[in-house]
């Protein structure tokens, strides 16, 4: 039989998406735990997630030195003793500093989580930030910055951040003096603040033994008390920069940074999912209109793109790209060409049914494990949604019309107001 | 314990099928046998270019993305100096338009100027991002031709030099596909909520009457040991000074591979390890350190890396190093550490089976080394291997005359140095 291969085949769309509910707790001392409990393999994850205290432009690295040093040493255990003791149990311990929250994140087989836990448990409500590592934290950030100074996606990004979001966590690009700010008594100070446990969100997922959660339920709801001060996290509002033009010039330059966006909604508005489908059509997969137009045709990129961060106290969509020096111009106007084609011109059926299938593809595609069920929880919890969101968004993906379409690029896409940053030649 | 079955067609393409029906998704992912390393070298990044120009449309199907991003897809691919790999992944349901898509360019692309063109500009474009405007960007450019001095390993994947991708012609790319993408040379694995007789089935229709072509067979120059102490000095535009030192290891299917794997994880994997906490924590003379091999099938690398403070000097940053590897010589490894690195290979190869599309790319590699069933038994090598053998490979590889050292220096501590040997 010769095989039609001109034809594609048939395929089906997704028409649900099912996601893992998790099982919530609350402690006795005011800490939320949800449990998600699937998975063949015996193995956990466990998420500690502490809100960030409230922006203080005088000290402003605070929450994230505190995150990144929780590791480094406790009244009983020195750094070297941490470290080896979650080596040698193979588990894997994070810090992770984000613009809204911290988090601590530990991954273990389950048979050695009796022995783990009360490392996490120690770090948690006994970590003393010694000075030598202070030090020595201060000295290799200061060094590593220096690095990140010489690459324009870094300085055009941290450009931008500081432009659209000023003086608060958002914006903040530190320099190598910012790190001077920094002293244990702040840091001690903030980390009994903002690590207690009516600030922390528990979030397990994996293979979970009726034992694992008489091992949380003990050590982090019996035995971890809050202190007498109460964690701020409320944030200072955000004023955007007057400036809307930033040139960052590096006469060595062989290509140019560009990213250039613009404040937009986050993902409480009723309009995120549907500015989403937009973004995607834009810039947010391969086929986008900007990677079509600005890699595939002029070959200008190794890669572009558009997004829409969604965050506690704000949001951007922003364009992301690094192009030849000597077509940068070029591909700004075109990016510019792009937007106002979304502003005047309806997207074409074909575009807008594959940009559907792709999104809902995608969204399948991305619950891959247990983990990353936990990972979508994350997104609507710490935004005060539930799950009617995905219910929501699955909708507006596959009915949002191109008329609908046309009016969000009219109203969000001011191509004029955009913040723009460059950083090499112009 | 991944679970998998295999067959091959007669047109010589290897099959795998790995179930997994926790997913509503499914994964195919090809291998094929050339990399790098089987470039002219007067032609060097041509498989990595190559890469690029599997997704500019095939024979009968003018664009490869666009349809799969209909039903749901996605997919990319990366080229090694061993092997290319590409890999869709899409929901379950649409499997078949994944068959549809890699068998037609299996069977012949549509070679168009066109898309040659511009996939000249994009990995033009692609290499002044990652190697040329990047601190630091060129170390591999530098350092590969010092390490070997025969195999083709001596240039990274995306190639020598610009020239060499603005150079590319239609003509090099058809014979070059000729040569490479065929049946014979490549390794299907189609995982996730798939089954075996609807995937032997698809596979049978899509890629079966593909005409087998001829078996590319290697033959590439082996590197000559190494006896001489290689040194080379680079001043940039950097803030830092840099140090890199690499030396010759074995190749993958060594009996060392494994310790070699676990000497690298006892000096420098996680904060607990040697180096970081000498170096960076204790002694206090680098800001970072790491020391890593670069797993290639022929003979490897074993690289350290490390960033001095600005108050140590060159010299006495590498000469740190190398006390900690003479340390290391002399004394071996205790059983503790060998069992905490263990552990955490353990834990690694436990936690990547919770990813479908690692578990399919593991898959393929191994089938590639000669069984993809050494994928379940690769822990067992790593439990294995004693602390005798990890001294005594520390002794065989950390020679000075089995060496390559690259001091990438900072412009401003040259001006600095200058100026003192001035002032002197």
């Amino acid at each position: 039989m010769i095989t039609d291969r001109k034809t594609a085949p048939e395929f089906r769309t997704v028409d649900h998406i099912n996601l893992l509910k998790p099982v919530h707790e609350e402690l006795a001392n005011g800490c939320n735990v949800f449990y998600f409990n699937s998975g063949d393999q015996d193995l956990v994850r466990v998420e500690w997630i502490f809100g960030n205290q409230r922006f203080n432009d005088q000290k402003p690295l605070l929450n994230l030195a505190v995150n990144t040093m929780l590791t480094e040493g406790t009244h009983g255990m020195t750094q070297a003793q941490i470290a080896e003791k979650v080596d040698f149990y193979g588990a894997f311990l994070q810090v992770d500093y984000g613009y809204d929250n911290s988090l601590v994140t530990l991954y273990s087989l389950n048979k050695h989580l009796p022995e783990i836990l009360p490392v996490i448990g120690d770090i948690l409500t006994d970590s003393v930030f010694p000075e030598k590592e202070l030090e020595t934290y201060i000295r290799n950030q200061q060094q590593k910055l220096q690095v990140s100074l010489r690459k324009n996606d870094y300085i055009a990004r941290r450009a931008f951040n500081k432009a659209i979001y000023g003086d608060t966590l958002y914006g903040l690009g530190a320099d190598t003096e910012t790190y001077k700010t920094l002293n244990r008594a702040d840091m001690l100070m903030h980390f009994r603040q903002m690590y207690q446990p009516v600030n922390c969100t528990i979030i397990v997922a994996g293979k979970i033994e009726q034992g694992t959660v008489g091992l949380l339920t003990k050590m982090f709801g019996d035995e971890w008390k809050n202190t007498a001060i109460t964690p701020d996290t409320s944030q200072p509002g955000i004023s955007s920069s007057p400036e809307k033009f930033y040139f960052i010039e590096r006469p060595e330059a062989l290509q140019s940074a560009i990213r250039m966006g613009i404040p937009a909604i986050n993902r409480t508005h009723p309009d995120f999912p549907s500015l989403q489908v937009l973004n995607t059509v834009l810039g947010g997969y391969f086929g986008s209109r900007l990677m079509a137009n600005i890699r595939e045709d002029k070959g200008y990129t190794y890669g572009i793109g558009s997004g829409m961060s969604s965050l506690k106290h704000g949001g951007a969509m922003f364009i992301a790209t690094e192009v030849g020096a000597d077509v940068c111009r070029a591909a700004v106007t075109e990016i510019e060409k792009e937007i106002n084609l979304l502003k005047s011109t309806l997207i074409p059926e074909d575009e807008i049914s594959l940009v559907r299938n792709y999104m809902l593809g995608s969204l399948l595609g991305s619950l891959e494990n247990v983990f990353s069920h936990a990972d979508k929880f994350k997104n609507l919890y710490f935004s005060d949604l539930g799950y009617e969101y995905y219910d929501q968004y699955v909708q507006t993906v596959k009915t949002v019309s191109v008329e609908r379409l046309r009016e969000l690029a009219n109203q969000y896409l001011d191509f004029d107001n955009f913040y723009k940053v460059i950083a090499g030649k112009y | 314990m991944v679970k998998f079955n295999r067959f091959t067609l007669d047109n010589g393409l290897r099959v795998i099928v790995h179930e997994d029906h926790t997913t509503p998704m499914a994964v195919l992912n090809i291998l094929y046998d050339v990399g790098a390393r089987d470039e002219n070298p007067e032609q060097t990044g041509f498989a990595h270019l190559f890469e690029h120009l599997m997704f500019g449309g095939s024979v009968n199907i003018p664009s490869y993305d666009e349809p799969l991003q209909r039903v749901g897809g996605e997919n990319n691919a990366f080229t090694s100096n061993d092997i290319t790999n590409y890999y869709i992944t899409l929901p379950s349901a649409n499997i078949e338009t994944a068959f549809w898509l890699e068998s037609d360019r299996m069977l012949s692309l549509a070679f168009s100027e066109k898309s040659l063109e511009v996939q000249r500009n994009v990995v033009i474009e692609e290499f002044k991002q990652r190697y040329l405007n990047q601190p630091y960007g060129d170390v591999w450019l530098k350092l590969r031709p010092m390490v070997y001095k025969k195999h083709p390993y001596q240039w990274a994947t995306i190639g020598k030099e610009i020239k060499h991708i603005e150079d590319a012609r239609i003509g090099d790319v058809k014979s070059f596909f000729k040569k490479h993408y065929n049946p014979q040379n490549a390794i299907m694995v189609v995982g996730g909520d798939v089954d075996l007789q609807q995937v032997t089935a698809l596979a049978e229709k899509w890629f079966g009457n593909i005409p087998a072509g001829e078996k590319y067979v290697r033959s590439l120059p082996q590197e000559p040991e190494q006896h001489e102490e290689r040194r080379d000095t680079v001043v940039a535009h950097v803030p830092l000074n840099d140090i890199y030192i690499a030396f010759q290891m074995c190749d993958r299917l060594d009996d060392d591979f494994y310790a070699a794997e676990l000497l690298s994880d006892i000096l420098s994997r996680g904060t607990s390890s040697r180096l970081y906490r000498s170096l960076v924590k204790e002694k206090q003379l680098f800001s970072e350190i790491h020391a890593y091999m670069t797993g290639s099938l022929d003979k490897g690398m074993f690289v350290f890396e490390g960033k001095p403070l600005e108050n140590v000097s060159i010299e006495a940053a590498e000469a740190a190093i190398w006390n900690e590897l003479e340390t290391i010589k002399s004394n071996g490894i205790t059983d503790e550490e060998l069992i905490k690195v263990q552990n955490k290979t353990e834990s690694t190869l436990i936690f990547s089976e919770m990813s479908l599309l690692d578990k399919a790319m593991n898959l393929a590699q191994f089938e590639l080394l000669g069984d993809a069933d050494l994928f379940n038994h690769e822990i067992s090598k790593y439990l294995k291997v004693p602390t005798s053998q990890v001294k005594e490979l520390a002794n065989k590889l950390f020679r000075k005359d089995n060496s390559s050292t690259l001091l990438y220096l900072a412009e401003t501590a040259v001006e600095n140095q200058t100026t003192t040997t001035q002032n002197a």
